[in-house]
């Protein structure tokens, strides 16, 4: 390299080198204050959350139902759906057993809609249950009342 | 012939060459030592934040889900943080009237949200996505460490780029069984697959990991 080409190499770098060093870029991230919101501005609809049919029930469903709804309810409605879960034992208004007659007739809608609008003392799951999520639960609590109360035809005596 | 130098000529070589030895060191660990010690990581530093929360209590201690608060550490990149909606779920209910909780009311109350401070933060020329080594069985711990016995969280690795290229030169032994992953306290048994059969249960293994476009793109 010639003297000079080393020269304009040097000056180039020597000035890159005040650049900055990206550390910190304007992109949007878990900390942007718009992605924590308290509620959301008026007339937004979160990405996704558009209403549902529901899905043909299977085994996958359930299974996806169940995981969802250990992570989101049974801290309150406990792993039973009994209503006596953890945060219900350090003083949270107790909710109703899924296990009583008035919700074991309910439509499955209902659970969906106590999930999207909320219930009482029960806040809106809308933001962090996903729609098809919301199905994948409320098909799992009809599957924990089942598990309550078998018909008499499933159940099989032993001799 | 008259000495060209004085007796003490020799201390002020011998002093000359001592300051130069030190001068030497004392830049390289300037340079090269001080930038990777765990005060400038700030590795184990408590981070001072508006609201004391404490992950011991609510995660060991009333055994909730990361993912109750950190919704999207599955399907984003960002683990996401909880808006403050997501604690008055219960703190509505319980302890309405503790000093401590003044700031997620208030936060509620004006719309504002709760100026949480960083733990963890990766210089934003680095791109780093959750939802692909959560897929692939990296627990929450390898790189948060034990969370869930936080009373205030503080950063457990330093999260050098030499951290990051001694995972995804052998990944294998790191992963975890699904059912592990959110549990930071998880220890190996003899139970577990071993980590060859983890690698093929995930499908990790015939990329390079340590390529620069992999975490600079
Ligand atoms: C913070 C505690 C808490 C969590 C978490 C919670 N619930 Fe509830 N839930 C309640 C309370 C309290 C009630 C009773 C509300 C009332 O009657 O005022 C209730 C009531 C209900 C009801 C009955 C409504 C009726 O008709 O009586 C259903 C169904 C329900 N919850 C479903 C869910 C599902 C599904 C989830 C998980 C996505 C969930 N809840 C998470 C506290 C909770
Ligand atoms: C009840 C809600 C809640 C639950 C459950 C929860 N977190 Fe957090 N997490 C928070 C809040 C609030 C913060 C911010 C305050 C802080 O840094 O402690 C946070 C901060 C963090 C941070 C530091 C982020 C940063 O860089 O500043 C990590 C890492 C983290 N959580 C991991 C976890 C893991 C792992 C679990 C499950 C074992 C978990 N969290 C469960 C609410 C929660
Ligand atoms: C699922 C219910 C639930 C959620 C969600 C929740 N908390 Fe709590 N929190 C509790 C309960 C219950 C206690 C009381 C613990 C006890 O009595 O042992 C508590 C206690 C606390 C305390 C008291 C000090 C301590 O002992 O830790 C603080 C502060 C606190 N929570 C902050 C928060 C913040 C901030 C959030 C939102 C990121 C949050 N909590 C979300 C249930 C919850
Ligand atoms: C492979 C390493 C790794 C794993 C595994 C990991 N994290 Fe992280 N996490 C990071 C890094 C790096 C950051 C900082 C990201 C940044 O600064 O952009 C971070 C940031 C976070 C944050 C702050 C919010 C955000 O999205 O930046 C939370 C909360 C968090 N992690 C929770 C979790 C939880 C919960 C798990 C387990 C389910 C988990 N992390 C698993 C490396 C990891
Ligand atoms: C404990 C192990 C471990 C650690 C620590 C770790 N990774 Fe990974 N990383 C993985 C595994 C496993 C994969 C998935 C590889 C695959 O797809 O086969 C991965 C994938 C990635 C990918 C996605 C590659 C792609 O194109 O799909 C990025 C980006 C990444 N890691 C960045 C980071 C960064 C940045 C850090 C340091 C903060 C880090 N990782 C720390 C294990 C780890
Ligand atoms: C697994 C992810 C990963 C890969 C692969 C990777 N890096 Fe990095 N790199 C990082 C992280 C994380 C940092 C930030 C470290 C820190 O916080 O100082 C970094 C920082 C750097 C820096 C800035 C160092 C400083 O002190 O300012 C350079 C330069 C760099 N990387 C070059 C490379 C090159 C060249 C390659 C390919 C050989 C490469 N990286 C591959 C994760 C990675």
């Amino acid at each position: 390299m010639s003297p000079r080409g080393a020269l304009t190499l040097f000056t180039v770098l020597a000035l890159l080198s005040g650049c900055d060093d990206m550390t910190v870029q304007p992109k949007a991230g878990a900390w942007s204050p718009e992605a924590t919101l308290v509620t959301p501005p008026q007339d937004t609809v979160a990405w996704g959350d558009a209403a549902l049919k529901p899905p043909p029930l299977t085994l996958a469903l359930l299974q996806r139902g169940q995981q969802r709804f250990r992570i989101d309810c049974t801290p309150c409605h406990s792993e039973l759906g009994d209503g006596n879960g953890m945060v219900v034992q350090r003083g949270f208004p107790a909710p109703p057993s899924y296990h009583i007659d008035r919700l074991r007739q309910a439509p499955t809608q209902h659970f969906y809609d106590v999930m999207t609008d909320g219930y009482g003392a029960m806040y809106s799951f809308a933001g962090r249950v996903s729609p098809p999520d919301r199905w994948a639960i409320a098909a799992y609590i009809r599957a924990l009342q089942l598990s309550q109360h078998p018909p008499a035809t499933a159940v099989q005596t032993s001799r | 012939m008259a000495a060209i130098f004085s007796p003490a000529a020799n201390l002020a070589a011998k002093l000359g060459l001592i300051g130069a030895a030190g001068l030497v060191l004392g830049g390289m660990s300037w340079w090269w030592l001080w930038p990777r010690t765990d005060y400038v990581r700030h590795n184990s530093w408590f981070v001072e934040q508006p609201v004391p929360f404490s992950h011991q209590h609510h995660v060991a201690g009333l055994g909730i889900d990361c993912r109750f608060c950190h919704t999207t550490v599955e399907t984003a990149g960002d683990a996401g943080m909880p808006p403050t909606y997501t604690c008055m779920t219960c703190h509505s209910q319980v302890w309405t009237n503790a000093a401590m909780l003044a700031p997620v009311r208030e936060s509620l109350a004006n719309n504002t949200p709760i100026p949480w401070r960083r733990v963890t933060d990766l210089p934003d020329y680095v791109y780093f996505n959750h939802k692909i080594h959560i897929a692939k069985g990296v627990g929450c711990e390898s790189c948060h460490g034990t969370m869930q016995d936080m009373p205030l969280s503080q950063k457990a690795r330093s999260l050098t780029m030499g951290f990051c290229l001694n995972c995804h030169r052998d990944p294998a032994p790191n992963l975890r069984p699904p059912e592990a992953i959110y549990d930071t306290d998880w220890q190996r048994t003899p139970d577990t697959p071993s980590p060859a059969a983890l690698a093929q249960q995930y499908h990790v293994g015939g990329r390079t990991l340590t390529d620069c476009s992999i975490c600079h793109r």
